[in-house]
């Protein structure tokens, strides 16, 4: 079955083959469908970015790309294999940190790294050469000795990414990495993640509901109630929402509003206590309004458009509510349901 | 459909021009893994001794409370001119290799509650690897606790000679064995940790009390015998006994005294034909 690409694509059109490659994915569950008509491709050492709500189906996604839910229609590679026909081969190229930890808390560090090694064929005589520098990179060296009951959220966090890492799979997938961990945990994972794209130039797929994390990845997925409503680099889409927002407080207000309205026949409005106005450019605005106003200026703000802008303009509302809205009995992670009676 | 067996994999890649040195690598692999899981039950069993104590409180209860008392009770003794503690002790030791056996599978429930068995699951190798691990961990972890109960033999006066021993321990493998892999075949059908610890205990009291580990078959109310004679763990029970008391009364059936061998046949069958069972239904997943 050659794979017909779903259009040109800036980021793959380089001469490597994708390494996920997505068409026209569907799963539903019952009445219910999760992810509907899915495709995209993310190209070797990338880090995509599936951002969306709970319940948007980025986690269902994932698992039919690691082989953990099987896929109600359409198809996808990874690393060049078929997630449906070719099992084993796509297990053993991928690497992944779930959102739920799947550490044994019995064992210590070292026999989770140890267990996995062994899983994904890592020879033996390789498996402390590669444990090693990894238990450094996270920081767990000293700790390696110990029962991970013993750790901390963090900790064991950091863990499954050493574990994720230790066959050095070609595609890292991140399900939520950092959810629930606090700031300085979360930046430290950042920091290894960052640290191994460098080095390892591994490809990584990540979910997250995090505005922040999905600024850091080379492009994102916009995933709403299981469909992907736009898709490119986060500056592309933020771009595409155009204006930025400026914001003044003034000594009088209504005056400002006039003033600005007359200057530069924009369109001002109240809020919050403040006079809000949108440009293209808000930076260069600033000074050419000081220009025309004859008011005191208490403060003024430029906010260039966020991700959180881009995602209410293709789905009409913010993050946040959209994950009130959507039901969570499919946020309840489907991988672990894994395994019950087929 | 999640059946990946080796031959599967090599024949559908694109290219497989290597597809022995595969193959090796897929078997070495899915070996290992076999023995890591096998490893971790009993690096778990280590880590949690109030397992190993609470696992042998309730045959000392049973051998040293139940029989003493029954014992005073019964003073012509049993059949077989034994003692009534004596001919308790080897159904006490089966009767705790079934309990362990059975209650091992509980990691599987357990594995999936916590989630390491997604990790599993992921991994690059086959299911039936991870079923055989679990059985052979279990089925250790049984044979290790029953073992321990050996050094109570002296106390209730049953000689044990080093062949005795020897043919003890391959019994009690054996049941462990068709045990564990029941157990097995339990915990994939059962998603949550209360439905497995009900269920357990539905199905071994029955189990071991219709098994002649507890009392004699013979001079049993037709009903009762018909039963005794129906629960296949009658004869892993009776093998066990036998194999230490050699005096001690055989399993009959309609007057035809089965063989040893035949029973440690019909166990192994058994016991093979639950494994198999439970592959199948631990392959069967999405």
């Amino acid at each position: 079955m050659p794979p017909a690409p779903t259009g040109p694509d800036p980021v793959t059109d380089s001469a490597s083959a994708p390494a996920v490659e997505v068409e026209h994915l569907v799963k539903r569950f019952g009445d219910f469908t999760a992810v509907d008509d899915v495709s995209f491709t993310v190209a070797p050492g990338e880090l995509f970015g599936f951002l969306g709500p709970n319940g948007a189906g980025k986690t269902t996604t994932i698992s039919m790309l690691c082989t953990l839910l099987s896929a109600s229609a359409g198809q996808a590679r990874v690393d060049g294999y078929d997630i449906t026909t070719q099992r084993d081969e796509v297990r053993a190229s991928i690497g992944l940190v779930f959102q739920d930890l799947t550490l044994d808390d019995y064992l210590t560090a070292e026999e989770n790294l140890r267990f996995h090694a062994v899983m994904y064929g890592v020879p033996r005589s390789q498996v402390a050469e590669r444990m090693m520098p990894l238990l450094d990179m996270v920081g767990l060296t000293e700790r390696r000795a110990q029962q991970v009951r013993f750790f901390s959220g963090g900790m064991k966090r950091r863990l499954e990414i050493a574990r994720g890492l230790i066959h050095a799979p070609r595609v890292l997938f991140l399900d939520e990495p950092t959810i629930g961990l606090d700031p300085q945990t979360r930046a430290h994972i950042w920091d290894y993640v960052d640290e191994l794209r460098c080095r390892e130039s591994t490809t990584m797929f990540l979910t997250t509901h995090y505005m922040d994390e999905a600024e850091r990845c080379d492009r994102i997925a916009i995933i709403d109630q299981g469909r992907i409503v736009a898709i490119d680099t986060p500056a592309a889409l933020k771009a595409a929402v155009g204006a930025d927002t400026v914001t003044f407080a003034t000594a009088d207000d209504a005056l400002a509003a006039r003033q600005l309205q007359d200057a530069f026949g924009v369109e001002v409005v109240g809020q919050n206590g403040g006079l809000v106005v949108r440009v293209p450019d808000g930076e260069e605005f600033v000074p050419r309004a000081f220009g025309v106003l004859t008011v005191g200026v208490q403060s003024v703000s430029v906010r260039r458009p966020s991700l959180d802008d881009v995602f209410i303009k293709f789905t009409g509302r913010a993050i946040r509510d959209a994950e009130a809205g959507a039901g969570d009995q499919f946020k309840m992670n489907p991988m672990v349901r894994g395994f019950r009676r087929g | 459909m999640a059946t990946h067996s080796p031959t599967d994999a090599v024949a559908t890649s694109a290219s497989a021009p290597d597809a022995p040195t595969r193959r090796q690598a897929t078997l070495t692999r899915n070996g290992r893994t076999i023995g890591m899981v096998w490893q971790r039950e009993l690096i778990r069993l280590r880590r949690t001794p109030t397992r190993i104590i609470t696992g042998l409180a309730q045959p000392i209860i049973f051998l040293f409370i139940l029989g003493a008392g029954l014992g005073s009770l019964i003073q012509q003794g049993v059949p077989g001119g034994l003692d009534y503690q004596e001919f308790l002790f080897p159904g006490i030791l089966s009767m705790s290799i079934i309990t362990s056996a059975l209650f091992s599978a509980v990691s599987i429930v357990w594995d999936r509650e916590f989630g390491f068995m997604r990790e599993m699951l992921v991994a690059p190798v086959s299911r039936t690897s991870i079923v055989l691990g679990k059985a052979l961990g279990g089925g250790t972890v049984a044979v290790v606790q029953g073992l321990i109960l050996v050094v109570a033999a002296p106390i209730v006066g049953v000689d044990l000679t080093v062949g005795r021993l020897l043919l003890l321990i391959l019994s009690l493998l054996l049941l462990a064995y068709a045990m564990t892999a029941f157990g097995i075949v339990l915990a994939t059908r059962i998603e949550r940790m209360e439905s497995f610890q009900m269920v357990m205990t539905l199905v071994l009291q029955p189990l071991i009390f219709l098994s002649g580990a507890l009392f004699p078959l013979q001079n049993l109310p037709t009903w009762l015998s018909v039963i005794t004679h129906l629960n296949p763990a009658t004869y892993a029970v009776d093998l066990v006994r036998r194999s230490v008391l050699p005096d001690a009364p055989a399993v009959e059936i309609d007057g035809w005294v089965v063989p040893m061998w035949t029973e440690a046949l019909l166990v192994l069958a058994i016991g093979t034909a639950l494994l198999a069972l439970a592959v199948r239904l631990f392959n069967r997943t999405d």
